[in-house]
């Protein structure tokens, strides 16, 4: 046995987060570990590595007890890991980063040549090819988590600690981490995944554990199990298998809404067409840096545009910060949730009404009672799990803080709604039902832009599918041409035909 | 401990520390409590702490806004000199004490502003954008009173640092009327949450709609006005601007009453009331070392110890260690609220039996 954790507990104010909870990790394994939002997944990791502080139970690596009292010193032990929240430090380079703490010195002065040229290397290795000798933070989300990633498996000897590692990647870079997953395993390290994708888990692991509520439900082996009755496990109900009523591909003949006319911004974005249609649902396609972000936040003037104009009805909006959009009737649930989305420290109900308090103006306070009032409506209808709606925020879980954002913007009841990757980190089964949720809103006349890596879950309920490449809108599908392969045809294919498929 | 109002037990650690303090002076000096009625008047060393504490009450109350949008304001000493000898030269001038007060006043926003748009629009450190003023502010006050304190003998003026109203010192009710204004401007209206909000994260509050900047700049005018008022009853106190000495070092006494006060540098959350407590501990320490009839070269550093061990009781580790003493280790927590949870619970329950191992 590699790793083992006997009867882990660990409880929080107002909840028990893992209820005496048994893990076995052998080396030359990846092992899955699976549950709900909020199921004490990445607190049992956290407790496994010491960043928690145990109530009870017992850590043992290679038979020995051990005690780590921080990741620094789970380092040692040579346990790596990437935590759900990437925990680098934005202001060092990335090449500072990846090496942190073990800086290459000479006469005993950190060696920056020698440390951006092994940093380069590492990255090589995944595919990145990016100016190591920047700050972290002018880097995006995902490949922030790349390099957390690098920087993991350089320090892990013997264990491995993924925490959603997969959740902002597409699939090219999902391949390229399997592969490396695989060398480390075949190399006899031990692997622990955490993941919502159960493709990827059947795909890459040899065993798996599921927690729900704080407790083990149980461990198996991929092969001996299903889809289905993993879900049940992880919901502890069967989620009715999803019968997708065929979704109505004629091209949307509700009235145009918005109009976005040669939009655009130099160094961020080509200037593009859009029109968004009431009730439409559109979908955005793209590598890492191809500029879907960046489109988003252009659309809801978080950066300024210089060229083009909008419009509403043929009315020019003015769309020159956040706040002028969200008076437009503008929503935008950002990718990166920790830095532009939670405000950690306000509790749930002051998150939720955040975006509604600050359209209202600072003279219109919502009571408490109202604020409270829209707040549980949003936890009951999402199923966000927290004790109460005064719990800080950041001490959620993951997929929950992501649903919080989510309610924030619902809550202002938008005409045009972005999501960039809205379904980052959340679980199988508020996965279906906030799709539907969205999807209802949509049929109320809401439009909805949505960014996702997820190609199923794009040609799922798209109406039009835009794709981008290099900075520059590349394709637009729609009806019948929305299929998976299509949009990677359309993603890889070289850039001069611009073309547009259409049923 | 539960069944106190949360408001109250939040600054409960502040009333505590208050209460001991308090209680050390009155081992010091046993007349410490006693109170006297004199011309209409109330005297007694706890009259003299609410009346001298004024300017860094004052002070204390703009900085705590300050501070939640994590910035901080080493100007406001500065700034109480500068509007000190606006207040004094206006008068000197031979205007009436309304003019006098608005012209301070005003002084003390545009400075306010000015911090603000350095923070705010250019971008600028706080620490570094408001040590601009701090050190050049001396100097234009010096440039208003012309290098000496300018003397003054306005009634008016001077009674809002010496006078009294029913029986209480002006000064005590100017902090106190100024500290509920702003209590309710920021907890009636939703300005303390959004200057929250901004104040642990910018970015996202931006991106939510909310004028981050613009609360930026309003808090650091309001620190402005609050200095200006403090400069206003500091030299009335002595019937004149003293450039050179008025409110010399309060920006740091200021900032320990917030931090004393349970606000955190790191901004956020905040307590009004809270750093007002601390300004008065502060002044409470001042007066008993005072009364205690210690040499003064002693009192910086018996001050410096005292805050140092209300700091490290206050610490986060200490917090946690006593909490940890004071908790029996079962797992429920302080203010556990069972209604979600059991239902997932009782789901649990049922699904255990079913077993899972497939
Ligand atoms: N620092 C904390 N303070 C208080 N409660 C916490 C803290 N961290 C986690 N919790 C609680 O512990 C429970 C388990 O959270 P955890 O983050 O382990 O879930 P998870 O399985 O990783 O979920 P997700 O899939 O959403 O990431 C949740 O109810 C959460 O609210
Ligand atoms: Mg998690």
């Amino acid at each position: 046995m590699l790793l083992q954790g006997k009867s882990i507990t660990k409880s929080f104010p107002g909840a028990l987060a893992l209820d005496a909870v048994d893990f076995n990790l052998l080396p030359g394994e990846v092992h899955a570990l699976l549950g709900e939002n909020g199921a004490g997944k990445s607190t049992l990791v956290k407790c496994l590595t010491g960043a928690y502080r145990r109530d009870a139970g017992a850590i043992l690596l290679d038979n020995q007890p051990i005690n780590p009292r921080s990741t620094l010193e789970a380092q040692d032990l040579g346990i790596g890991t990437v935590y759900q929240e990437v925990n680098l430090l934005p202001n060092l380079t990335v090449a500072e980063n990846l090496y942190l703490g073990r800086q290459p010195r000479r006469l005993g002065l950190v060696s920056t040549r020698r440390m951006n040229a092994g940093a380069r290397e590492i990255l090589s290795g995944y595919g990145l090819q990016i100016d190591v000798s920047r700050e972290l933070s002018s880097y995006s989300i995902a490949i922030q988590q790349i390099i957390a990633i690098a920087r993991a498996v350089d320090l892990s000897g013997k264990v491995l600690i993924l925490d959603e590692p997969t959740a902002s990647l597409d699939a090219t870079e999902v391949q390229m981490l399997f592969s490396i997953i695989r060398h480390l395993r075949d190399d006899g390290l031990g692997i622990i995944f955490i993941s919502h994708f159960l493709d990827q888990v059947f795909e890459i692991c040899d065993a798996l554990t599921v927690l729900r509520n704080g407790r083990l439900v149980g461990t198996a082996k991929p092969a001996d199990t299903s889809r289905l009755k993993l879900v049940n496990m992880m919901l502890g109900r069967s989620l009715e298998e999803e019968i997708h009523k065929e979704k109505d591909r004629t091209a949307s003949v509700d009235p145009v809404q918005l109009q976005f006319k040669n939009f655009g911004r130099s160094g961020h974005i080509k200037a593009f067409d859009l029109d968004i249609r009431k009730r439409e649902i559109v979908g955005v396609a793209g590598l890492l840096g191809s500029g879907r972000t960046e489109m988003a936040e252009l659309l809801f003037g978080a950066v300024g545009h210089d060229s083009g104009e909008a419009l509403a009805e043929g009315k020019p909006l003015r769309l020159t910060s956040p706040r002028a959009a969200v008076a437009q009737g503008f929503a935008f649930c950002p990718e990166d949730r920790k830095r532009d989305g939670i405000v950690a420290d306000l509790s749930v109900r002051e998150n939720i009404i955040l975006a509604l308090q600050g359209q209202r103006g600072w003279l219109r306070a919502l009571s408490k009672s109202e604020q409270t009032a829209i707040a549980d409506g949003y936890i009951a209808r999402l199923d966000i799990r927290t004790p109460d709606c005064e719990k800080p925020v950041g001490q959620l879980s993951g997929g929950n803080q992501q649903k919080v954002i989510l309610a924030r913007w619902l809550a202002t009841n938008p005409r045009f709604l972005i999501l960039d990757e809205p379904t980052r980190g959340i679980d199988v089964g508020a996965h279906a039902e906030i799709i539907r949720f969205i999807e209802a809103l949509c049929d109320e006349g809401m439009s909805l832009l949505v960014i996702s890596s997820e190609l199923e879950e794009l040609v799922d309920y798209s109406q039009r599918v835009i794709v981008l490449r290099d900075r520059a809108h590349v394709a637009e599908l729609t009806g019948d041409a929305i299929t998976t392969s299509n949009i990677i045809r359309a993603i890889a294919s070289d850039g001069h035909e611009d073309k547009v498929l259409a049923s | 401990m539960n069944r106190l109002h949360p408001a109250l037990r939040r600054i409960l650690p502040q009333l505590i520390t208050l209460v001991v303090v308090l209680g050390c002076n009155v081992l010091v000096f046993p007349d410490f409590f006693k109170i006297e009625m004199a011309n209409g008047r109330l005297y007694g060393s706890i009259i003299d702490i609410l009346n001298r504490g004024a300017p860094v009450a004052l002070l204390a109350i703009g900085m705590t806004l300050v501070i939640a949008t994590k910035g901080i304001d080493l100007s406001v000493g500065a700034v109480m000199a500068i509007c000190g000898a606006v207040a004094a030269a206006a008068v000197a001038g031979g205007s009436d004490v309304a003019t006098a007060v608005v012209l301070a006043l005003c002084a003390g926003i545009v400075c306010g502003l000015w911090n603000g748009f350095l923070v705010a629009v250019l971008n600028i450190q706080p620490i570094v954008a408001t040590l601009i003023l701090m050190v050049a502010g001396r100097g234009v006050a010096q440039l208003i009173t012309e290098g000496v304190i300018l003397t003054f003998t306005n009634e008016g003026l001077i009674f809002l640092g010496s006078g009294s109203l029913m029986a209480l010192p002006m000064p005590f009710l100017i902090w106190l009327g100024f500290g509920v204004l702003t209590a309710i401007l920021v907890r009636k209206t939703a300005l303390g949450l959004l200057i929250e909000a901004v104040g642990i994260n910018l970015r996202a509050s931006t991106l939510s709609g909310v004028r981050g900047n613009v609360l930026i700049v309003a808090v650091y005018a309001i620190s402005g006005l609050c200095a200006a008022t403090a400069g206003i009853i500091v030299a009335a106190d002595i019937k004149g601007a003293d450039a050179n000495n008025a409110g010399l070092w309060l920006e740091l006494d200021a900032i320990l009453a917030v931090v004393i006060g349970g606000t955190s540098l790191l901004g956020g959350r905040f307590t009004l009331a809270g750093s007002l407590i601390g300004a008065m501990i502060i002044q409470s320490i001042n007066t008993g070392i005072l009364l205690s009839g210690f040499p003064p070269e002693f009192n910086l550093i018996i001050k410096a110890f005292i805050i140092l061990v209300i700091l490290i009781i206050q610490s986060p580790i200490v917090q946690s260690v006593l909490f940890a003493l004071r908790m029996p280790p079962d797992r429920s927590g302080d203010d556990a609220e069972p209604n979600r949870d059991d239902r997932a619970d009782e789901r649990d329950h049922s699904m255990q039996k079913e077993g899972m191992a497939p």
